[in-house]
């Protein structure tokens, strides 16, 4: 970075010079997924007035502790900040240089996962359903019931064609998907009598009363529903399933309840932010291009291994669900499957495992994966058609 | 408060805190903007250390609020002494005072319990006080959208007394071990920063620093193995707290070099999941007492 790019001398111009180039510095960052706010920039414009910029470690922190907000954007800014205050860019060939940050397989700063929309949406507030139990059994259905859909309901997901395919996505969609709730520390306040007085109230409430205590107040636990973690493969021998679980799970996203999604073939990959595009054919399309291991070999055990050293301790909290979907087909080492699954087992409150092969009449679990992670596995459920999903849902709800 | 950058380094390391130009530089900014800092980073890398020690470089209280799953506005700002306040109601009874009086008598500041926000507050040093949100992560998100209110105005409003403003507003340093994502809107209204684990010289000072009864060849050996061990495939790898820990641990078993027995028999200190110690255990064990050696 050459000092006269930044370093403002005593005129007022070097400071416009200064000032414009973060701007245009502000607008490759935004050009490569980051946010940068008009008031980050004053912010980071006054704070610059206080540190040497003439020191090009000092001029990169200040400017890092403003524009970074997760660690994961930090190699991407590292990487646009050599590149723009090093004078490669002159602010007429912005779009040169954005081209060239491209051309350096500079990908995108992940969204951060604080992006998101508030994990807990309208759903349940102030008057829930008591804990565990859901005030009306949720309507795990498939609406509607007349043949050529009682037909479709009990098609297996590898035979469906592609206007069936629609179809199902629509059913998915339609699917109340709820997940089981669990007991939060945060008290509520209720009507009704529970074993746990509302002292402020009671006193308040006391007042009317000339400080007689009379009327007590009450309240209890609320309820949230648990988080949910999907891994889902996506190898050769799933090949014909993903295409409708990928619906599943974008179904499950928006929901408005904490849902993480995860594919893996070979390797694992994060599709949570790709499945939060509403429409799903966008955020199939997406996956498709997050994923590099489409329809290859499968190695489970890596991937769940990935994802207790990477993701566990992240998104496995307080009483998570885990929901993986494969058949169990593992060309990878038994030995670390079972290793991993079992970590897994005692980071969350439930595992569920789904099968697509299973409810075949004649199958039986003999792949060697599935014989290793079995005993591990809290309920072993069916994922091949319309009904079975059903199912699914109301098990989610009840757990 | 600091002149420079390097004022900053030189205080925290009065202080035996070692901080690299990078976190010196958002000290020195946060101290200057009165911007809260947010501190991001694994277990075990001095992120608390950091406000505790802020505290008492600028002589002034720490005042700390511990994160929790539910905690809630009568465990982080105010409560009112219930049990007191109906004390107090028997005592009135016998005068039948006027619902007016009683109110008015109840909900003053003498019934009012002040939780470390509001301490912050009405903090009336010479000095703002160092406040500091540990493990922000553990918190609800509800708590966080009411942490950004405050932090926007530093002023907490009490119904029945009214609303508060803090005379010098705190220095707020907020910790986070990243379990959980925290929301964009407060992370902006901070100075983030990342806090890495130490390059072996920095991790070596740290012990040196810290422990000073250590040798310096076991400080050495203990400062590789950490280091080393953070390479491995661990599930939890050690922080610099574990490093010390197990320096300190080291000593007090009179231990002025590391060998490979000493290593198996004390891997708890520095290893907190079973599979982590036995993966480390045997043949990595002796791998790493043998590089140490080298040391």
């Amino acid at each position: 970075m050459p000092a006269e790019h930044v370093a403002p001398r005593a005129g007022s111009g070097q400071e416009d010079h200064l000032l414009a180039n973060l701007l245009h510095f502000a607008r490759l960052l935004r050009g490569v997924g980051f946010q940068v706010s008009v008031s980050q920039l004053s912010d980071l414009a006054e704070a610059l007035t206080l540190v040497d910029i003439a020191q090009r470690a000092d001029f990169y922190y200040t400017t890092r502790a403003f524009l970074v907000h997760n660690p994961d954007e930090r190699e991407t800014f590292d990487r646009a900040f050599d590149l723009f205050w090093r004078g490669l860019l002159e602010h007429s060939r912005l779009q040169l240089g954005r081209r060239a940050l491209h051309a350096t397989s500079l990908k995108p700063a992940q969204p951060p996962l604080s992006r998101q929309p508030p994990l807990i949406a309208g759903t349940y507030q102030a008057d829930e359903p008591p804990l565990g139990v859901p005030e009306t059994q949720p309507d795990i259905e498939v609406p509607p019931t007349y043949s050529p859909w009682e037909i479709l309901r009990h098609k297996d997901f590898a035979a469906f064609t592609d206007e069936e395919l629609a179809l199902a996505g629509q059913v998915i969609e339609d699917i109340t998907w709820r997940v089981s709730q669990r007991r939060t520390r945060r008290q509520i306040r209720v009507a009704k009598r529970t074993s746990r007085l509302h002292l402020p109230d009671t006193v308040r409430r006391s007042l009317r009363l000339q400080g007689e205590i009379v009327d007590l107040a009450y309240t209890r636990p609320k309820a949230k529903p648990r988080p949910l973690v999907v891994i889902c493969d996506i190898s050769g021998s799933m090949e014909r399933y993903s295409r409708v679980l990928l619906r599943l799970m974008h179904a499950l996203q928006h929901t408005g309840q904490p849902v993480e999604a995860f594919v893996f073939g070979t390797r694992l990959t994060r599709i949570t932010p790709a499945l939060r595009h509403k429409d799903v054919d966008t955020a199939v399309r997406e996956v498709a291009e997050a994923v590099l291991d489409w329809s290859g070999g499968t190695r489970i055990g890596e991937s769940l291994k990935t994802f207790n050293y990477r993701w566990g301790r992240r998104v496995l909290r307080r009483g998570a669900l885990a929901l993986i979907i494969s058949d169990g087909w593992d060309r990878g080492d038994l030995a670390l499957l079972k290793q991993e699954i079992a970590r897994l087992r005692r980071s969350v409150q439930r595992l569920l495992w789904l099968n697509p092969l299973l409810g075949t009449p004649d199958y039986q679990p003999l792949a060697q994966g599935m014989q290793t992670v079995l005993p591990y596995v809290d309920d072993f459920l069916p994922a091949r058609d319309l009904a079975s999903l059903g199912r699914l849902a109301s098990r989610l709800a009840s757990l | 408060m600091f002149e420079s950058i390097d004022a900053v380094q030189q205080a925290l390391y009065q202080q035996r805190y070692i901080c690299d130009r990078a976190l010196a530089t958002v000290v020195f900014l946060a101290t200057k903007l009165g911007k809260p800092l947010f501190l991001e980073g694994e277990a075990g890398v001095g992120k608390t250390e950091v406000a505790k020690v802020l505290a008492a470089v600028l002589d002034t209280r720490l005042i700390r609020l511990q994160c929790y799953e539910g905690l809630d506005v009568h465990n982080a700002v105010y409560e009112w002494a219930y049990a007191r306040q109906i004390l107090h109601l028997r005592i009135l009874e016998a005068s039948h005072a006027s619902r007016e009086q009683l109110e008015h008598d109840l909900y003053s500041p003498e019934f009012l319990l002040a939780r470390p926000l509001l301490q912050a507050i009405q903090h009336n040093g010479h000095q703002a006080p160092v406040l500091l949100i540990d493990e922000i992560d553990r918190a609800d998100e509800e708590f966080e959208s009411f942490l950004l209110e405050l932090l926007s105005d530093f002023q907490i409003t009490i119904p029945e007394i009214g609303t508060l403003r803090a005379a010098r507003p705190p220095l707020v340093v907020i910790t986070s071990n990243r379990t959980r994502e925290v929301h964009d809107a407060l992370k902006r209204r901070c100075l983030y920063h990342w806090i890495d684990y130490p390059s072996f010289d920095t991790e070596y000072q740290i012990v040196r620093l810290k422990v000073p009864e250590a040798a310096d060849r076991l400080a050495r050996q203990v400062t590789a193995v950490a280091q080393a061990l953070r390479q491995a495939d661990l599930y939890k790898p050690p922080g610099i707290a574990e490093t010390l820990d197990w320096a300190s641990a080291l000593v007090a078993m009179g231990r002025t070099e590391l060998d490979e027995a000493a290593l198996n028999d004390t891997l708890g200190v520095l290893l907190k999941y079973q599979e982590d110690v036995q993966r480390i255990q045997g043949a990595m064990a002796r791998e790493l007492a043998r590089q140490a050696h080298a040391r």
